[in-house]
């Protein structure tokens, strides 16, 4: 047995496609027949010190294949039945792995390693291999090197698969010394110091305990720091590494050591070898986020209970940060601008800077403008260059008082160096920077604008002129362009860039069309910009927009004039028409929310309905999301006669609701249900049995991405608004569905993102709520409801009382206690009095500040009275 | 263990443009959402304040507003028309539009010129357009055409039409509309006024009605150009006395609208609803896009086609009451085609026609189409399947009408003549 599997693991491997094939199906067939014995044998592969290293490889890695996948479902499958496997074989297994670490040949040792981490990862959280640990440790000093070695690496991968929470401290304290004596510089073996230092970064998140132990916290500290001077590039890498994970785990811990690590990072970034550098950096840059989001926090409701407090570590190194900072921008690779992959120095220390301008604000400037001044108009490009990335780096963060005067004297220099600067480099970055002036000091949120009406005509031109230069320049003058139209939305019923603005759109479209504008995303930033060009446009321009139809209409159907296309093509002719849907989708809504621009726009409905459909048309099993959102626009434009698209339309609106993958496209699907049902009504129903069946399928599906169950919820609503007591027929399901949820969400254990996806669910479930009742309200069917009603008073009031919900929650809860008092009336008269949401509720939301709220109150409040007079 | 990718975005804005275009549709969606919530509440909620409220909010009465109980009576009357009006808002499907037809005052076909045109009667120009009525109550306004479907539900300078803190206007304060909406200029032409600021006329004259109507419509700011808190343009049409200057000015004058045809309303007829001969409608070429039925192709059949309701006897009738008789149906065709009684059946008029004997319906050469549209409410009334016919055939036209109103006037001075010389 044990020889077959070696002949069939080395053909597996053959390059004879045939034979590959062959031994791929007798594995499979292997597999089904026997799954005990078969794991068995792959072990033992793995294990013998005869077998060829090819073999032994591969069989580690079906090994590890058959107990771990990245689609979840499958993942949970495979844990299922890797636990109810017959258990001598798992002793077998797990004594041949454990095995295979003392194993000479390196390539065995760490398959063997992940595998190991692997089975930890299922067995551990059960309790199973409690001696998994204590015997990787038991005798780790007496190890020969690649015995440690690998033993380091395996404990690293574990605390990869494995959650803090299942390993003891006692265990865990033990991982951690022989992690941490591993890294120490007293070790010789620079294979096991690199396994130590990558394991230690896997096991950070294990040491809270021992981080906030003065003596402990010190030497792992200590140890780091002496792996980051290692004269092993890699080791020094992995160390930095370890630095910037503990920046993010335990800043609250790191005062008395910022000075050191400064020294550290500062010499790693002069003088270092890039990848070492680039963590350097990257330490600082995370020191930065974590600021930031305190800071934030602390600008929000600061309460001064267990937060963590600011240490103001980049305020503090300011002084020494910046001019490291600036230093690396002129290490700038040429370039660097045409490759989409590029990541160096030079812009991860912009990147930083600019990170560093958002923490700590203002007091950037003095520092940097000196460096600005000094370099923007010397020859050396790189020196230009980097004065712009500068200059631009600080416009975020630091206040439009400090920063406008700046920008006032800069505006003409940055306009002339994006026409006339001979280096392509320069130029990307002058127009970057523009954009970056755009997006954060101009429009309604600037006292004093930058741009009056002399200079922006200028701007314009220029912007429009540098739409004609190297794809990535051409890129970024259209993100500059965006920013600008964007800063005159809601300016009122003028908008300045009315004179321009069919020059604007013609120069976009040509982008759209040069040879190269699959480069530097150039066409999709053309698409884009013409999407915030129309979505801030006034009714001034509306006739152009107009216009635009039947162009856009053109362009889309000529991507569906297809040839046979290769399948490069074919993925490429789809994100054009995801443009075109998008831009599409933008134009009708824009459109479609005044009644003169909607009433003319509708004479293109049909054709762009059509199109619509033969895009779906074209991918054989999924829908395109562009098109379905875009679809939705037009549903709610169209209203009512859009029920003459839905024959041709509801496969694709069920094939978009079975898309579990693209759970993006489901979602938006949903979304677009509600819109159809908004403007069908009645005119739904013979669709709603395919919907509904879909809908509770999709909710009771583990696969199915959690996001999208709530939007599901708000649109049971949304259909049984549209079709009133004909939603009967759905009634005992929806109802079902809704009450299991609500009784999941109305206790929220767990941290502020679960609060936010529950609060989320109960919104959703809410709306459902209101949506049935209101679809059933005069109807003689109401009774029907009067069963439902004890449990959802018993919601509401458990929501209440857990003093967790938002104000969209509120809002919608007590817009559904006045839904309820309405429709059913005395029905539920006692009912509601007996509630606490129908009292203290009612009267917290009835003096609530939020006007959405009060509104809604007042509405229960005028449907309970009623209903409990009568 | 591979190190870490630590790239960042660079010289990107944070949030792409599709990521964009879904929340701003998220957001759509939700505020589309929280209308359709807000509206069936709306609606609810007024019902609830005129049940409850009068003769609970007497005490909150201000005491300007005493004044107006001597009104009471009067005004709970309307009330009690206005409430069908909003309770029928949640009515559903065919019930809907059978309800919101017999609502509105429907004219007959003008078959025949009526007597004492000249004195009796006003003429207009009809606004090609959507017929609806328009609610505006609690702070908002809604627009309902003839078969119950909402046109518009938006916010109108009427009083109760939108929500302005400016005080004024009881919460009982609503206005109906007799209103067609004329798509090309977006303005809801009122052809009549049905109640103002919760003062109901269904019982006035129509010369009240039209004189209430020029004199507050104008007064409320409703005719201003559209705004925010007044998404549509209201307007008046110029009404004429239906003597030959007044019917020549609604026949050639112009008007910012597309004519469809020439409305006469009789001056001294109440507001009534459903069919009445008190209204009546008119059309040739010159004055009307739409004179001769088209089918749902919008082609003009070569037969003219009439819908007719089917009785328990097989006997076919229109819509008038009583109803008038057109024919039998075989009883083989209703076998065959599973027909009903009540159902609405199209048919043609083949060579045959229409024959007539005493100035009434004879016999009718009637081939059998199928059922009509589900859409239908209503047979056709007698009174336009003759102008159909007539407009095949024999139309009336405009010298005719001129023809009549001075052969009126001749008369009128005949008498007065013959008076001199007795």
């Amino acid at each position: 047995m044990a020889m077959e599997v070696t002949q069939v693991l080395l053909h597996a491997q053959s390059i004879d496609g045939a034979v590959r094939k062959n031994a791929e199906d007798s594995l499979k067939q292997f597999q089904e027949q026997n799954l005990p014995v078969f794991l068995v044998s792959l072990s033992g592969e793995l294990a013998n010190e005869e077998k060829p290293v090819e073999t032994r490889k591969l069989a580690g890695l079906v090994l590890k294949n058959a107990l771990d996948a990245k689609e979840q479902h499958r993942k949970f499958e495979l844990v299922q039945r890797w636990l109810s496997l017959d258990g001598n074989a798992k002793s077998q297994i797990k004594a041949c792995l454990l095995t295979t670490l003392t194993s000479p040949v390196s390539d065995a040792r760490s398959t063997a390693s992940q595998v190991i981490a692997k089975v930890a990862g299922i067995e551990l959280p059960h309790k199973q291999w409690p001696e998994l640990i204590g015997s990787l440790l038991s005798n780790v000093h007496q190890l020969p090197a690649q015995a440690k070695q690998a033993t380091l690496e395996t404990l690293g991968y574990l605390c990869e698969e494995v959650s803090p929470d299942v390993i003891d401290q006692d265990q865990v304290n033990k991982i951690l010394t022989a992690v941490v004596q591993g890294m120490s510089s007293s070790e010789g073996n620079t294979d096991v110091r690199l396994a130590a230092t990558r394991a230690l970064y896997n096991a950070l998140g294990f040491a809270q305990a021992n981080f906030s132990n003065d003596m402990e916290r010190d030497y792992i500290m200590r140890v780091v720091c002496e792996a980051t001077l290692s004269p092993e590039v890699r080791i020094r890498q992995a160390a930095f590494e370890c630095l910037v994970s503990i920046s993010s785990t335990y800043y609250e811990k790191l005062a008395p050591y910022i000075q050191d690590i400064f020294n550290i990072t500062a010499k790693a970034v002069r003088e270092d070898e890039e990848p070492v550098a680039l963590q350097a950096i990257e330490f600082w840059s995370s020191i930065c986020d974590e600021e930031i989001d305190i800071l934030e926090e602390y600008g929000g409701d600061f309460t001064g209970d267990s937060d963590i407090p600011c240490f103001y570590f980049i305020k503090q190194a300011l002084p020494a940060l910046v001019p490291m900072l600036l230093e690396t921008l002129l290490k700038q690779e040429e370039d660097q601008d045409q490759d989409e992959g590029a990541w160096n120095i030079a812009m991860a220390g912009g990147t930083c800077l600019g990170l560093v301008a958002r923490t700590v604000g203002d007091d950037i400037v003095p520092l940097v403008v000196p460096f600005i001044e000094e370099n923007i108009s010397k020859p050396d490009w790189r020196q230009r260059e980097a004065a712009t990335y500068a200059f631009g780096s600080i416009l975020e963060g630091p206040s439009p008082e400090k920063l406008i005067p700046l920008v006032n004297v800069a505006l003409t220099f940055m306009l002339s160096a994006l026409t006339k600067d001979p280096n392509s480099h320069v130029k990307d970055t002058t127009a970057w920077t523009l954009g970056r002036i755009f997006e954060f000091l101009h429009g309604s949120v600037v006292d004093s604008p930058i741009i009056s009406q002399a200079n922006c005509q200028q701007i314009i031109t220029v912007l429009l002129q540098s739409m004609k230069d190297t794809p990535n320049v051409a890129e970024k003058a259209c993100g500059a362009l965006y920013f600008l139209a964007q800063g005159y939305e809601e300016m009122g019923p003028s908008s300045p860039l009315t004179p321009f603005f069919q020059e604007i759109v013609q120069s976009l479209l040509t982008v759209t069309h040069r040879e190269d504008a699959g480069e530097s995303r150039l066409r999709t930033a053309a698409y884009e910009t013409l999407n915030e060009v129309v979505r801030c446009s006034t009714d001034e321009t509306a006739p152009l927009v107009l216009q635009l139809v039947p162009v856009i209409m053109m362009e889309l159907h000529n991507t569906l004039e297809g040839q046979k296309l290769s399948s490069d093509e074919r993925e490429k002719q789809s994100e054009l028409q995801g443009l075109l849907c998008g831009c599409l989708q933008v134009i009708i809504q824009k459109l479609g929310a005044s009644e003169p621009t909607k009433y003319v726009f509708m004479q293109y409905a049909d054709q762009i309905m059509g199109l619509f459909l033969r895009v779906f048309a074209c991918r054989s099993a999924t829908v395109h999301e562009e098109a379905m959102l875009a679809i939705g626009a037009l549903a709610y434009a169209t209203g009512a006669d859009f029920a003459k698209y839905m024959p041709e339309f509801y496969r694709y609106l069920e094939m978009g609701l079975q898309n579990f993958e693209e759970y993006q496209v489901c979602a938006v699907t949903v979304g677009v249900v509600g819109d159809i049902s908004r403007a069908l009504e009645e005119k739904i129903v013979p669709y709603c049995d395919g919907i509904m069946t879909q809908l509770l399928k999709n909710l009771s599906s583990n696969q199915l991405h959690r996001s999208v169950k709530p939007p599901i919820f708000s649109c049971f609503g949304d259909i049984a608004l549209a079709v009133g007591e004909y939603f009967e027929k759905y009634l005992l399901w929806a109802m079902s569905a809704l009450q299991s949820a609500a009784e999941l969400s109305t206790h929220i254990a767990g941290d502020d993102e679960l609060v936010e996806y529950t609060n989320s669910l109960r919104n959703g479930i809410l709306e459902a709520y209101s949506g049935i009742f209101q679809g059933f309200k005069n109807s003689p069917k109401t009774q029907l409801l009067i069963p439902y009603a004890p449990h959802i008073l018993q919601f509401l009031d458990g929501i209440y009382m857990e003093k967790d919900m938002d104000d969209v929650v509120m809002k919608t809860a007590i817009g559904v206690l006045g839904d309820l008092a309405d429709t059913l009336g005395s029905h539920a008269g006692s009912m509601i009095q007996q509630s606490v949401s129908s009292k203290d509720f009612l009267n917290e939301c009835l003096s609530s500040e939020d006007l959405m709220i009060k509104e809604s109150a007042e509405w229960a409040k005028l449907a309970i009275s009623r209903a409990i007079s009568v | 263990m591979a190190p870490h990718d630590i790239r960042r975005p660079f010289k990107r804005a944070a949030i792409s443009d599709q990521q964009k275009r879904r929340e701003l549709s998220l957001l759509r969606q939700a505020q589309n959402r929280r209308d359709a919530q807000q509206q069936a509440r709306c609606l609810a909620s007024s019902i609830l304040s005129l049940q409850s409220a009068a003769p609970e909010s007497q005490p909150e009465q201000s005491d300007t507003e005493i004044e107006t109980v001597p009104e009471s009576e009067q005004e709970s009357e309307a009330f009690s028309k206005d409430l069908d009006v909003r309770q029928a808002s949640k009515l559903r499907g065919p019930e809907v539009r059978k309800w919101f037809a017999r609502q509105l005052m429907l004219p007959e076909w003008m078959i025949d010129v009526p007597d004492r045109l000249a004195q009796d009667w006003y003429v207009f120009a009809r606004p090609a357009g959507k017929r609806c009525f328009v609610v505006s109550s609690n702070g908002t306004t809604v627009s309902r055409q003839r078969n119950g479907s909402i046109l518009h539900h938006f916010p109108s300078a009427l009083p109760a039409g939108a929500k302005i803190r400016d005080g004024s206007g009881s919460a009982q304060s609503y206005c109906i509309l007799d209103c067609i909406f004329h798509e090309l200029d977006q303005t809801y032409y009122v052809i009549d006024m049905v109640c103002w600021n919760g003062y109901s006329l269904y019982d006035c004259t129509a010369e009240f009605r039209f004189y209430w109507l020029n004199s507050k419509l104008e007064e409320s700011g409703a005719c201003n150009a559209p705004s925010h808190y007044h998404k549509f343009r209201f307007s008046a049409v110029p009404v004429y006395n239906c003597d030959s200057s007044g019917l020549y000015s609604a026949y050639t004058g112009v008007v910012p609208y597309a004519k469809d045809g020439l409305l006469f309303y009789n001056k001294h007829a109440l507001y009534q609803t459903g069919n009445t001969p008190l209204a009546l409608v008119w059309k040739d070429e010159n004055c009307s896009q739409y004179v001769i039925d088209t089918d749902g192709k919008g082609e003009i059949p070569s037969q003219q086609q009439v819908v007719l309701e089917l009785q328990d006897d097989r006997k076919l009738v229109t819509s008038d009451d009583p109803p008038v008789l057109f024919g039998c149906l075989d009883g083989d065709i209703i076998e065959k085609s599973g027909l009903h009684t009540g159902n609405l059946l199209r048919f043609a008029i083949g060579d045959g026609g229409l024959s007539f004997a005493d100035g009434k319906l004879e016999k009718a050469d009637l081939i059998y189409l199928g059922k009509s549209n589900r859409a239908r409410a209503f047979a056709d009334s007698y009174s336009k399947v003759l102008f159909q016919f007539m407009v095949r055939h024999s139309p009336l036209k405009i010298d005719d009408l001129l023809a009549s109103i001075n052969s009126a006037n001749d008369q009128e001075k005949t008498p007065s003549d013959i008076e001199m010389v007795g």
